[in-house]
């Protein structure tokens, strides 16, 4: 079992060192480079851009300057930010919280949801439900999230008043209530495309836990079929669904950049974007690493809680 | 010669569009369906802005924010006075044009990646798909802003890097594929033969292949739609004056609420393209029975 642990986590240590190659040559070799921002100041003249090049280490070569930020980083020090100076790491950080708010209340509404659809549809199967939900999920995934979250604010916040159009907390009220309303909207919009996945996935792993045998000894031992549905069913069609949970981080990640950017929620999606618009790379690219350290713990710990809980996977 | 002769013909005597396979597709409903929305499509931005009495760069401040159905514009004009109808074919043509050439270009790059990966396995296979699976453990809306934010905007580095961030997916199947192809009787035999690597490859090895590769490439237009819209909307992508999808979008939201067709008719646009070529994409898989573990 260590051994198993260890080897996983040294796999992705290497994927994260590659990342961190990748990230920082998109980075770096793109044109314009580090130094765009400051060229813009009035009066900037070659001269200081070049005192300012040397000073931060920028006139090194790039492979010198990859291992320089490296060992940085290492040491907990993932450089400062180029517009108000402040430790990068200190920035995400304050950002991350909302951003795995948003996804946790967003990944546990599509869960349930796209669980009960898939369920239903698989017991159901070639019903008209089963048909509504396979053309919809279709449907889902095809809507630009940003688009969805511009029709919802539309809808609820501009015609109906129903809920605010954007941020996290009114200003002056920070109570539990006032985040949940917040919540409510960007959730649901980010937990769209979710469902479709979820309830896909759902509705074929169900379909290959029905037809098993134990499924029939339980029916046959005269278990009532709500309890072989909880217990031999669901229990066994949500295995390979915590595996395809740490798959779909990615894609929930990036949904949340999209979804953030039309409520403006404060979270690392907004980050990311204000950043880009002030060239601020540092914190572009500690937002390029978190975002690969969260996808690649998530599939880790995906991973692991799967050979924990499947009692067929030996791992000796 | 079709590429899907190789795939599809059962016997030799049969024409393509007897076989099977495309009954099987010409029976799914919603690919069907999917088709000929993508025909209407493709012809209304190809020939609608001749048949407009509007041009859709023609400036009118004093009819701004007119509504759907005001004279003739049938879907309103935007805050310069320009007809909506006339930009959103204008539009059409650059998205679906830069969905299409992306999808083109990273269907061809994961293609001959993938192949060469799975077909010399080792050392060489395993470093390029451990140079995918880094480069899908970030989302790829992130790597692909990044790109975005730092390059001079034109049609053709957007879809250049839209292509950079999206092949990634078709060298896996294609990888995974290849792999499971390599060891079959007929490649063996052609080994045999003594043809070359080159011969194996892209002669034996992709026409078996090709199912998988059309059903990806399929979906991968409907995502690089998404994408393009994605970069334009916050501004990063296709720049005004030329009209996109997306970038239709881009200031929509200020006017949510006193003009709102500026927010809804370019989305469903965008909705309507990237679900038909969704449609497409499952009608395919149906009928070719590619096994892939995507939707």
């Amino acid at each position: 079992m260590l051994r198993y642990l260890l080897g996983r986590f040294w796999q992705s240590l290497v994927l994260l060192l590659l990342v961190s190659v990748i990230g920082f040559a998109v980075l770096n070799l793109a044109p314009g480079g580090p130094l765009s921002q400051f060229s813009l100041t009035p009066g900037m003249t070659q001269a200081d851009l070049d005192r300012i090049a040397s000073q931060m280490g920028l006139d090194r070569p790039l492979p010198v300057q990859y291992l320089d930020w490296l060992a940085h980083l290492l040491r907990g020090d993932w450089g400062r930010s180029y517009r108000d100076g402040r430790p990068v790491l200190d920035i995400i950080w304050e950002h991350l919280v909302a951003t795995l708010l948003l996804m946790g209340v967003s990944t546990a509404i599509a869960i349930l949801v796209g669980t009960w659809i898939g369920v239903l549809g698989a017991l159901r199967r070639y019903s008209i439900f089963d048909y509504a939900a396979t053309v919809g999920a279709m449907i889902a995934l095809s809507i630009p999230t940003f688009w969805f979250g511009l029709i919802a604010i539309y809808i609820f916040s501009l015609r109906l008043r129903w809920l605010p159009a954007g941020n996290m907390y009114t200003i002056g009220n920070g109570s539990f209530g006032d985040y949940a309303i917040h919540l409510i909207m960007p959730s649901i919009v980010l937990a769209l495309v979710n469902v479709a996945v979820w309830s896909r996935y759902m509705r074929t792993a169900t379909l290959d836990v029905i037809s098993q045998d134990f499924v029939r000894t339980a029916r046959a031992k005269g278990l009532s079929s709500r309890r072989v549905l909880i217990r031999h069913i669901l229990g066994n069609a949500l295995l390979p669904m915590i595996t395809l949970l740490g798959l779909q981080l990615p894609t929930i990640l990036g949904g949340a950049l999209v979804t953030e950017t039309v409520f403006t929620w404060p979270g690392m999606g907004r980050l990311f974007l204000d950043s880009l618009g002030y060239s601020d790379y540092p914190v572009v690219m500690g937002l390029l690493m978190m975002s690969a350290v969260l996808v690649l713990a998530g599939n880790l710990a995906a991973d692991l809680t799967v050979a924990f809980v499947d009692p067929r996977i030996r791992l000796s | 010669m079709t590429q899907s002769d190789f795939l599809i013909s059962t016997h030799a005597r049969q024409r393509w569009w007897h076989s099977r396979a495309v009954r099987r597709f010409a029976r799914h409903r919603l690919a069907m369906f999917g088709l000929v929305m993508i025909i209407v499509l493709v012809l209304t931005c190809v020939f609608g802005p001749l048949l407009l009495p509007f041009d859709d760069l023609y400036i009118d401040l004093r009819g701004r924010f007119s509504p759907p159905f005001t004279g003739y514009h049938f879907f309103g004009t935007d805050p310069l006075g320009r007809d909506i109808a006339a930009r959103l074919f204008m539009a059409g043509r650059i998205s679906l044009l830069v969905g299409f050439a992306a999808m083109v270009i990273s269907t061809v790059f994961g293609t001959v990646l993938g192949i060469a990966a799975g077909f010399f396995g080792g050392r060489i296979g395993t470093v390029l798909m451990r140079f995918v699976d880094a480069t899908l453990s970030f989302p790829n809306i992130f790597l692909l802003l990044a790109m975005a934010a730092f390059i001079k905007p034109s049609p053709i580095m957007i879809t250049l890097i839209i292509a950079a961030t999206s092949w990634m997916e078709i060298a896996r199947i294609v990888e995974a594929e290849v792999r499971s192809l390599r060891e079959r009787d007929f490649i063996v035999a052609a080994r045999m033969l003594g043809l070359s690597n080159s011969h194996i490859m892209f002669r034996e090895l992709l026409p078996n292949a090709i199912g998988p590769i059309i059903v990806a490439a399929t979906l991968t237009v409907a995502r690089a739609i998404l994408l393009e819209a994605y970069v334009s909307f916050l501004g990063y992508g296709i720049q005004p004056p030329l009209p996109s999808w997306g970038n239709m979008l881009n200031g929509a939201q200020q006017y949510l609420d006193s003009a709102p067709w500026l927010a809804i008719v370019p989305g469903a646009a965008i909705t309507l393209a990237v679900t038909s070529f969704n449609f497409i994409g499952d009608g395919l898989r149906d009928a070719l029975d590619a096994r892939s573990d995507m939707l």
